[in-house]
């Protein structure tokens, strides 16, 4: 099935490329405005260590997931965050 | 290109977006029941939603030469009061039978608690019951691996489940391979932000496509959702050197071997 023998660096070099420096400049504009301790910003800055291991993008979801496995006694309020914050 | 649009919740889109999707190919909507973005007060809110997914936006589809069909339940965002929502559920054998109507869904879990795994459970019972299509929402973000995980688990304590008549959807990179590998169908979700965008899902097409149990949706609601995103995915395909027939396979014909087994679900494989 697998039909990536494209030129994939081609298609997709330039999209990477601008979405890699808006996370530099994200990461830069969170620290200017000394919010580093934000536990979104700490889960983000451990997922970027995901990004050396195989299988990146399947690691940086887990990286951000809840990894417990019982059901919550009751459902938390208000919408997911996006990283799963540690007790 | 024909493609069939396997979830969108019309019932929070314009006319405009049904002429896009007329003219984009879209050959048929499958709308499951959700959350409309705010909790209703009473089971007669639903009541009436479920009229409106039955009677009215099937009209409305209709205007573009689009066929709408439906899933009826209560979703697990309002799910937490259980007997709330089995006052919601024994609305449903009211129309489960109506001709637009495909299973149960989009049931599943939202923030993985105790309450809305026990609606969870009755609702799969009840699509059992009554020889009913499953759709299944898996939680959002950090919530969605150890969801997906739950509702693997749960529906593998059910004897009568066979995972063939079952679609667990927005899968990702973490979750797809734990659905397909138990012999569910997988859906993945096209959002600009959350979930999957058209280059990811691509990605797993190519890993997990040679099974027939995956397709693409868009998913598009009330929330920044593109009812479009379908499209955009078949031209990443033509982009990654897929051509006419692979996508035909993803987009239309894998999706109509799946809602075929609904007797209501009219359009031909060919």
């Amino acid at each position: 099935m697998a039909k990536s023998n494209h030129q994939l660096v081609d298609l997709y070099f330039m999209d990477a490329r601008s979405k890699l420096i808006d996370i530099a400049a994200f990461m830069d504009r969170v620290e200017r405005a000394g919010q580093t301790d934000d536990f979104r910003y700490v889960a983000f800055q451990e997922a970027l260590a995901c990004l050396s291991k195989e299988s990146r993008a399947e690691s940086i979801l887990n990286a951000f997931s809840d990894m417990s496995e019982e059901p919550l006694a009751e459902a938390t309020l208000g919408p997911a965050l996006g990283a799963y914050k540690k007790a | 290109m024909r493609y069939i649009e396997p979830h969108a919740h019309m019932v929070s889109r314009t006319m405009d977006d049904y002429q896009a999707l007329s003219i984009a190919g879209c050959r048929a909507i499958c709308e499951p029941a959700f959350w409309a973005g705010f909790d209703r007060s009473s089971a007669a809110g639903f009541y009436d939603y479920y009229r409106q997914l039955t009677e009215y936006e099937p009209k409305r589809a209709a205007r573009f030469h689009i066929e709408h069909y439906c899933w009826l339940c209560i979703n697990p965002k309002e799910a937490e009061d259980v007997g709330f929502a089995r006052e919601v559920i024994g609305l449903i054998p009211e129309f489960i039978h109506h001709k637009n109507v495909l299973g149960i869904g989009e049931i599943g879990l939202n923030k993985n608690s105790k309450n809305e795994v026990t609606i969870f459970e009755e609702q799969v019972q009840f699509a059992i019951d009554h020889n009913q299509l499953i759709l299944i929402h898996t939680p959002h973000l950090e919530d969605k691996r150890k969801g997906t995980k739950l509702i693997v688990d749960i529906l593998g304590q059910f004897p009568g489940i066979e995972p063939n008549r079952v679609l667990i959807d927005h899968v990702e990179e973490h979750t797809v391979k734990m659905v397909l590998d138990l012999g569910f169908w997988a859906g993945i979700t096209l959002y600009p932000e959350s979930k999957c965008t058209p280059p990811r899902a691509v990605d797993m097409l190519e890993h997990f496509g040679s099974t027939d149990r995956i397709w693409m949706n868009s998913a598009c609601d009330w929330g920044v959702s593109d009812p479009l995103s379908l499209p955009k995915a078949i031209l990443e395909l033509r982009k990654r050197g897929f051509d006419d027939g692979a996508i035909d396979r993803f987009v239309y014909q894998n999706p109509v071997r799946f809602l075929r087994q609904c007797p209501n679900f009219r359009l031909e494989l060919d």
